[in-house]
């Protein structure tokens, strides 16, 4: 009963730290996802483009984002970041910049996961059969109307399990920005079993937190990947 | 619903890559907020501490008004030293390797480093023949571990991010000894989660790796800052303001010789 | 006979059309050139201020700290992989077997292992299993949970185990049932036919993910820094602290990338070893 009232919700208890956390926890995951998606997105164009220059600069950022340690990144941005925005902001607008943690995990957290998407993107690219490519040029679709009506549908659909992976991932890597100071899941179980002298309790309820987000996500994501196969033929 | 609103509230403030233009009157303040009795953030998430009360202090003799910003031990000087805020008052030890890189004010107190140990430990003094081999934790970028790697002789040393993290790991007895300062342990010792361990020994300091005493660091140039917080530390001595905040958390004179 | 389908006339040959010129400066190209360009500064910059930052009295107090920490990484990642690698078989099996029980402990064991962050199960062992202290004094283990590197050990290997169990086994599904079938009618035993003629053929398919693993670890490892230990990111952080120089995480940035494309280079040319009767 005395561990239970150390999860109560109020003064005495963690609850309400603890559920604002899984709020920023959250909120980085979702924060980070669609800057991720799209800059992933740009890679896998960037590297199935027939520009030489795109493909190499493409490559090397997915080659670095995918070669370091997420936390050593994540270290890297907090730190660089903040020195080279100040640099820059002091010379043009002569003020400072304030990069913190949530931003420095987000940008941090989207390279590598869009380091990771555009391989995902990728092999959703060569899914798509050529013919389909012909056939939009046919109808006289410019490149662009080809992309957004014709290839981007199937391409959603082709990497969805890819990117599902990814998602569940990335909800993961948010506990490293606990290092850098951001009150997520971690960090604020961290500090409860820290004050309490109960490491167990707290550990094994962050464990058990990030097990339920990710039962919650898979199930989410179950039902997306369903809803985007809804046209095809069920075998 | 109200969750969601919520989160994304937390989300939109968060959000903000604010161009912190700089109010003349205010200045922030950087403390770590996991160091009793010096600062340490209460579970609603107020700041307390000698540290605190001296900074309020502080800021009332030079009649400006301070904010304070939480931030971890390990990033405090490369945040002071990216503008995340202008001064640092969380009991930072004037030495001369961190004077290479910031500045700072005269010392508001100085107590020496001592090493705790647990109560059925074998060890009698700090000798080198009584340290071989011995597990010994530290705060990771203080004047502590600094301490203990080139004074403490013979020793494996480990390092943990806070005090917090090391006093848990001694009461599991995975270490054999932790260096902090005297009246951080003491303090400690004398709660009842510091009864798995007793103080061993005072350290002597040394001069080029412990400094002068804690001062309050402020970017490299900016000794005006500076020079307003020594004057005010002098006011506060002399007022009796010191005295009274030094009572409310020790029973001796943390400032330490003249 | 009507004689429609006999051309009445003849159209003249016309010249080629024009040749569709390609702009020079496609947005593309525009794009590309600059991008180039920024990697190549920032390239520059890097270079120019390791150089300019350079101090060899830091080097020699350093550099053998991250040299001992690059070691320690590589003897952790391989230790936890290898021992991962033994935990995996049986519970790739145990998500195999036909016992509801042993298949969802197994299913339980996976999902928890990929399902919280390494991070939270290094504190839980560590900190959480500490606290224990005299729960494994009885059991005489506490040398064991005393001791940083052998939690860290411990916690690496059975959260890889969780994933080289789950690759192993789409690696054995992916084995065709005839290769089955056709072992048991030469009257082969389930252990011979495992060993000698499912598992090498499914390795084989895992050899990619296992490589993906690998690099995964050696990155992932860099979090066991946080409890204490010494691995190339522990002296990098350490080194930090001490000089507050920033250039301390780019040599580790350097040597962690340096790391895993030679892993990778080296396991793309096993790969090709491995699989040189598969290509035509």
């Amino acid at each position: 009963m005395e561990l239970l009232s150390l999860l109560s919700y109020g003064s005495e208890g963690w609850g309400d730290e603890i559920l604002a956390s899984i709020g920023v926890t959250i909120s980085l995951a979702l924060a980070t996802l669609p800057f991720g998606l799209l800059l992933g997105f740009l890679l896998a164009l960037g590297i199935n483009s027939r520009e030489s220059s795109l493909q190499i600069s493409a490559k090397i950022f997915t080659t670095i984002f995918r070669g370091l340690p997420e936390l050593l990144t994540l270290f890297i941005v907090y730190y660089g970041a903040q020195i080279l925005g100040n640099f820059l902001f002091q010379t043009v607008f002569g003020t400072t910049i304030e990069i913190n943690s949530f931003v420095a995990g987000m940008v941090a957290l989207g390279f590598v996961f869009s380091a990771y998407a555009s391989e995902v993107f990728l092999s959703a690219f060569k899914g798509i059969n050529q013919g389909q490519y012909e056939g939009s040029a046919a109808l006289g679709l410019s490149r662009f109307q080809t992309m957004r009506l014709v290839i981007i549908p199937q391409l959603i659909k082709l990497a969805l399990p890819g990117l599902s992976n990814l998602w569940l991932i990335l909800l993961k890597e948010t506990s490293l920005v606990s290092v850098i100071g951001l009150a997520d899941v971690v960090r604020i179980t961290g500090v409860a079993a820290r004050v309490e002298k109960e490491p167990f309790l707290f550990f094994s309820l962050a464990c058990l937190i990030y097990l339920a987000l990710t039962f919650l996500s898979s199930a989410g994501l179950e039902r997306i990947e369903k809803n985007a196969r809804r046209g095809e033929v069920r075998s | 619903m109200h969750f969601m609103k919520k989160l994304a509230l937390t989300a939109a403030t968060v959000l903000m890559v604010s161009g912190a233009a700089q109010a003349a009157d205010k200045l922030r303040i950087g403390t770590e907020g996991a160091y009793p009795p010096f600062n340490t953030l209460t579970k609603d998430g107020t700041l307390v501490g000698f540290d605190i009360d001296i900074a309020n202090a502080l800021c009332a003799e030079m009649k400006v008004e301070c904010e304070f910003v939480v931030q971890d031990w390990d990033g405090m000087i490369p945040a002071l030293m990216a503008n995340k805020f202008d001064a640092v008052i969380a009991s930072m030890s004037i030495t001369e390797e961190r004077l290479k890189k910031i500045d700072f004010s005269e010392k508001y107190y100085n107590t020496p480093p001592a090493l705790a140990v647990p109560k059925d430990s074998d060890m009698k003094d700090a000798s080198a023949a009584s340290l071989k081999g011995k597990l010994v934790g530290a705060q990771s970028s203080t004047t502590h571990s600094e301490y203990a790697e080139k004074k403490l002789e013979g020793i494996e040393l480990k390092l943990y991010p806070t005090p917090d993290e090391f006093k848990l790991d001694i009461e599991a007895g995975r270490l054999d000894a932790v260096i902090e300062d005297v009246t951080v342990l003491g303090e400690w010792l004398k709660s009842d989660k510091g009864s798995c361990c007793k103080m061993l020994t005072l350290l002597t300091p040394d001069p080029v790796i412990n400094g002068q005493g804690a001062g309050v660091a402020v970017r490299k140039g900016e000794t005006e800052l500076a020079n307003k917080f020594s004057a005010a530390i002098k006011a506060l001595r002399a007022n009796g303001k010191y005295k009274e905040i030094n009572d409310k958390y020790f029973d001796f004179d943390v400032y330490g010789g003249e | 006979m009507s004689d429609a389908y006999v051309a009445q006339e003849m159209i003249a040959a016309r010249p080629r059309p024009n040749e569709v010129r390609k702009a020079d400066w496609t947005f593309a190209r525009l794009l590309g050139s600059l991008s180039i360009l920024c990697w190549i500064a920032a390239g520059i910059g890097l270079v120019v201020f390791l150089i300019t930052s350079y101090d060899q009295s830091q080097i020699d107090k350093y550099a053998p700290r991250y040299f001992d920490g690059f070691l320690t990484t590589m003897k952790l990642v391989a230790l936890s992989v290898s021992i991962g690698a033994v935990l995996s078989l049986p519970i790739a099996f145990g998500r195999m077997s036909s016992n509801k029980i042993v298949r969802n402990l197994s299913f339980g064991y996976i999902y928890f292992f990929r399902g919280t962050p390494l991070l939270a199960q290094l504190f839980l062992f560590y900190y959480g299993f500490g606290s224990f202290r005299h729960f494994w004094q009885d059991l005489n283990l506490w040398w064991f949970f005393r001791d940083a590197w052998s939690i860290a050990l411990l916690s690496f290997s059975l959260n890889t185990a969780a994933y080289q169990a789950e690759i192993l086994r789409g690696a054995i599904m992916n084995v065709p049932k005839g290769q089955h079938e056709g072992a048991a009618s030469l009257g082969l035993p389930p252990m011979v036919t495992f060993f000698k003629i499912i598992l090498p053929q499914a390795l084989i398919v895992a050899l990619r993910p296992y490589g993906n693993e690998i690099i995964l670890m050696i990155k992932g490892s860099a979090v066991v820094s946080i409890v204490t230990i010494f691995d190339l990111m522990g002296h990098t952080r350490r080194a930090f602290s001490q000089t507050l120089d920033y250039q301390t995480y780019l040599y580790a940035a350097i040597f962690y990338l340096l790391v895993v494309e030679i892993m990778r280079r080296l396991w793309d040319l096993l790969e090709h070893r491995l699989t040189r009767h598969l290509r035509r």
